[in-house]
């Protein structure tokens, strides 16, 4: 069987055809894909997690019972589930356990860049780093075969271009192996972590790794290929197929396994090449490594720590130390600075739309963050953000949003700054997964604390940035069963707030009057803004439109950032294919003029 | 055939990754190597999209060089100018005669280029440049989200793949539905791009 699949898709396949039976995972780009693809397969079971420790430790319990389990997680998210995970490493294993996690070198869609190849070695762990989607596929295996036969859990490292790209695979399996039989052996030495076991299993992890670094020489995935001797090329991962472009003729030493390092594997290599290359993304994890077997190895001095790397970057590179020769120059300009630029935008219809007009309408807000630096005009606002859709509530033209760090943080943030006693009041401002998946101890926190911040739920009923993903929120699983929905408004209540207000998120009055209400009170405030996300509607209502002898072009409907609103020339016009229509009207409820009606309504008082 | 590097371009909901998926699979029933790599960023919607397509007997990058484009297809204009500089000395343009503007344009905080600024900023690397009026066309042929594989059918004049390949894949891959319609639309593309005589 041959097929184009995404490296996530194969890791999927991988793992399926491994015999994973428990998966689960909290969605993250670029990991999103892979319990998604699993979640399809009716014969085993798969989860979107609360969060991802959780997820871990889900996965840890079905191999604590004897069931190969399967995590996978974006590389913030492998923060959010260290503990567990460095648990899991010094625990006993009782069937194989696999986190895949992916990566974001470029940070196409993360708050930050971090190489998470380090926590192979924080944990003591095998990481295997696939180089294409045939490897995605065929690592899997391996990484489950290793996970049961040394005892330890294995780290599946992609990155978003490997989880991303699609290229051709040849599944070996047709079907998945049958299903074990759980069973749980009771032994406390193993899997209790009391000090006294603890101290045990520590020695064991240290014994498994030396046996990991044996077993790590004659692994077939580390892979030596001779070409000229007077370059060699340690590398791994999406990094191996630029670097086979810019030096075809080099000899490689492919490395599947990063960790441990095969030490005398590389040194033999390095004595029969005159140079040692180490082509890596971000830091020097495998160059650090190596140079501390005496290897002289060069890489990051000349090829950059930070971002995506591709084969223009590693010849510019190269051609800076002479390890390629100059070219005579080609002038390749890059995009023409005059070109207006594309950002992501909150889409038409979107619920986030009107909480963010109305929050940067409050407290002299309108202006923008930079602009708001350099003016004395202080707003008597703090904003306080978190991760998902909502965060491009910080761009223009809402400016509203003035933190946003990691999952849930917002909460934290918000209550830090209210105790030093700043004259300011704070609003915090979090999606409904998120506030699922770590919002709820920070609202514990600050209702302990006898915070007076205003806490905003934008409760779309989804996680929508990575494509829709459900949460405990809105009652359906992975796999698309109905289960037991957790309801947000209870739950808030449940932990002590007594000020909630749930609202319409497309009633501007509503969402004023709840949002000034909820700022002016002297006790801690929910406001759950209630709309879900256009793209979920199934069908669009009636556009809106503007009727142009009404409109005076006061421009305040283009403050909402609707892309459905445009300007040409001198009109501003409501583009009918983008509209949501009849279930959004923000539009509609702001206009001073009431020039915004349904398109039908503004053409027949045309015909009038 | 040596290689083909393809890049598709366009605006969030314009289909560019379902035509890129397209045109791999076709390469793939044609017994070639491809690697397909997609950069979305944050963009849902209203976003530029990019996907690069290599084509070819062994693809190690998922990513195209710069300046190595053979055939460069845009579903909008500005993005046509804005990936332009991807292109080969004298690769092959294909650009959807239509213009999204962004919304620093609506806002008046930037101007979209004229034609003959966009004409210019891709003559600097080639002179095969064909405009067509993809959106038109798409909109005559009854659904305005057939313009994606327009844009196959005259993009795929360039490409050594057969033309029962490409329909069998569009069969493949699309509703039944919808499956008649978007073949039209293929066919329609070819059509539209022969008579543009690009060379």
């Amino acid at each position: 069987m041959t097929k184009l699949l995404s490296g996530n898709e194969a890791l999927a396949l991988g793992a399926y055809h491994a015999g994973v039976k428990v998966a689960t995972a909290y969605p993250g780009t670029p990991s999103t894909e892979i319990l998604e693809s699993l979640a399809r397969h009716d014969d085993i079971y798969a989860e979107w997690s609360t969060n991802e420790k959780v997820a871990m430790e889900v996965a840890m319990g079905a191999a604590c019972a004897g069931i190969r389990s399967l995590v996978s997680l974006k590389q913030v998210g492998l923060n959010v589930a260290s503990d567990p995970f460095m648990a899991a490493s010094t625990m006993a294993v009782n069937a194989g356990i696999v986190i895949a996690c992916a990566d974001d070198p470029g940070i196409h869609s993360s708050q930050n860049e971090q190489d998470n190849r380090h926590y192979a070695k924080l944990a003591k762990v095998p990481m295997l780093e696939p180089s294409d989607s045939q490897e995605a596929y065929e690592f899997m295996s391996y990484a489950f075969d290793i996970s049961e036969k040394f005892g330890t859990p294995t780290l599946m490292l992609t990155t978003t271009r490997i989880s991303h790209s699609k290229s051709v695979v040849k599944a070996y399996r047709k079907q998945a192996p049958p299903a074990r039989q759980a069973n749980f052996h009771y032994d406390i030495e193993k899997y209790v972590m009391l000090p006294i076991y603890a101290r045990l299993r520590h020695s064991l992890v240290e014994e498994r790794l030396t046996k990991l670094a044996t077993y790590a020489e004659t692994f077939p995935l580390n892979q030596v290929s001779w070409g000229e001797r007077h370059l060699g090329i340690i590398t791994s991962g999406v990094a191996y197929q630029y670097a086979r472009e810019v030096f075809p003729q080099a000899s490689f030493l492919k490395l599947g396994m990063t960790y441990p390092l095969p030490q005398n594997l590389l040194l033999n290599f390095a004595a029969q090449v005159d140079r040692i290359l180490i082509i890596e993304e971000l830091d020097p994890f495998l160059q650090e490594n190596i140079r501390a077997m005496g290897i002289k190895a060069v890489g990051k001095e000349f090829i950059p720590r930070t971002g995506e790397l591709n084969v223009d970057i590693i010849e510019k590179a190269s051609r800076s130390i002479g390890l390629l020769p100059e070219i005579s120059p080609q002038p390749l300009k890059g995009i023409p600075a005059k070109l207006p630029k594309r950002p992501p935008l909150l889409c038409p219809g979107c619920p986030h739309t009107g909480i963010f007009f109305t929050l940067s309408t409050l407290g002299k807000r309108s202006i923008s963050a930079k602009s708001r630096a350099k003016t004395t005009k202080e707003s008597p606002l703090v904003i306080t953000g978190d991760i998902g859709c909502y965060t491009l509530g910080a761009y223009p033209p809402h400016n509203a949003m003035d933190t946003c760090a990691c999952m849930g943080a917002s909460i934290g943030n918000a209550l830090g700054m209210e105790k030093t006693g700043i004259a300011k009041k704070l609003i915090a401002v979090i999606g409904d997964s998120t506030f699922m998946h770590s919002g709820i101890t920070g609202l514990v926190n600050a209702v302990y604390s006898e915070g007076q911040i205003t806490i905003v739920i934008l409760d779309n009923r989804t996680t929508a940035m990575t494509g829709h993903q459900d949460h405990p929120g809105t009652g359906i699983s992975a796999q698309g069963k109905k289960t037991r929905a957790i309801d947000l408004e209870q739950l808030v209540r449940g932990i002590g707030v007594s000020n909630v207000r749930v609202v319409d998120a497309f009633d501007m009055k509503q969402l004023r009057d709840a949002v000034r209400n909820a700022v002016d009170s002297t006790e801690l405030s929910v406001v759950i803004v209630r709309g879900a996300c256009v793209v979920l509607m199934p069908k669009r209502s009636e556009p809106m439109a503007i009727d142009v002898e009404k409109c005076n072009l006061c421009g305040i409907c283009l403050q909402l950032g609707c892309p459905a609103i445009q300007k040409e020339k001198k009109q501003v016009y409501i583009d009918s294919a983008l509209c949501a229509g009849a279930t959004c009207t923000i539009c509609q409820q702001i206009c001073p003029r009431q020039a915004i009606d349904l398109k039908s309504r503004v053409e027949s008082m045309k015909s009038l | 055939m040596k290689k083909s590097d393809i890049l598709v371009v366009g605006v969030g909901g314009q289909g560019v990754i379902l035509a890129s998926n397209i045109i791999s699979e076709t390469a793939l029933s044609a017994q070639y190597d491809v690697k397909k790599a997609d950069t979305l960023g944050m963009a849902q919607r209203g976003g530029s999209v990019i996907s690069h397509v290599r084509i070819g007997h062994q693809i190690h990058s998922p990513l195209i060089k710069k300046g190595e484009v053979d055939i460069l297809i845009s579903f909008e204009k500005l993005e046509a100018a804005r990936w332009g500089y991807y292109l080969q000395p004298g690769g092959v343009t294909i650009v959807n005669n239509h213009a999204i503007p962004p919304s620093s344009v609506n806002t008046g905080n930037e101007q979209y280029p004229n034609d003959q600024e966009i004409t210019s900023i891709l003559k600097q690397r080639t002179d095969r440049i064909g405009f067509i009026n993809g959106t038109r066309h798409a909109r005559e042929l009854g659904n305005i989200r057939t313009l994606n594989i327009f844009m196959l059918g005259s993009a795929s004049i360039f490409m050594p793949l057969e033309t029962q390949a490409w329909e069998d894949t569009i069969s493949q891959h699309l509703s039944p539905n919808i499956r008649q319609i978007n073949i039209a639309a293929f066919r329609k593309g070819r059509e539209e791009m022969r008579n543009a005589h690009l060379g």
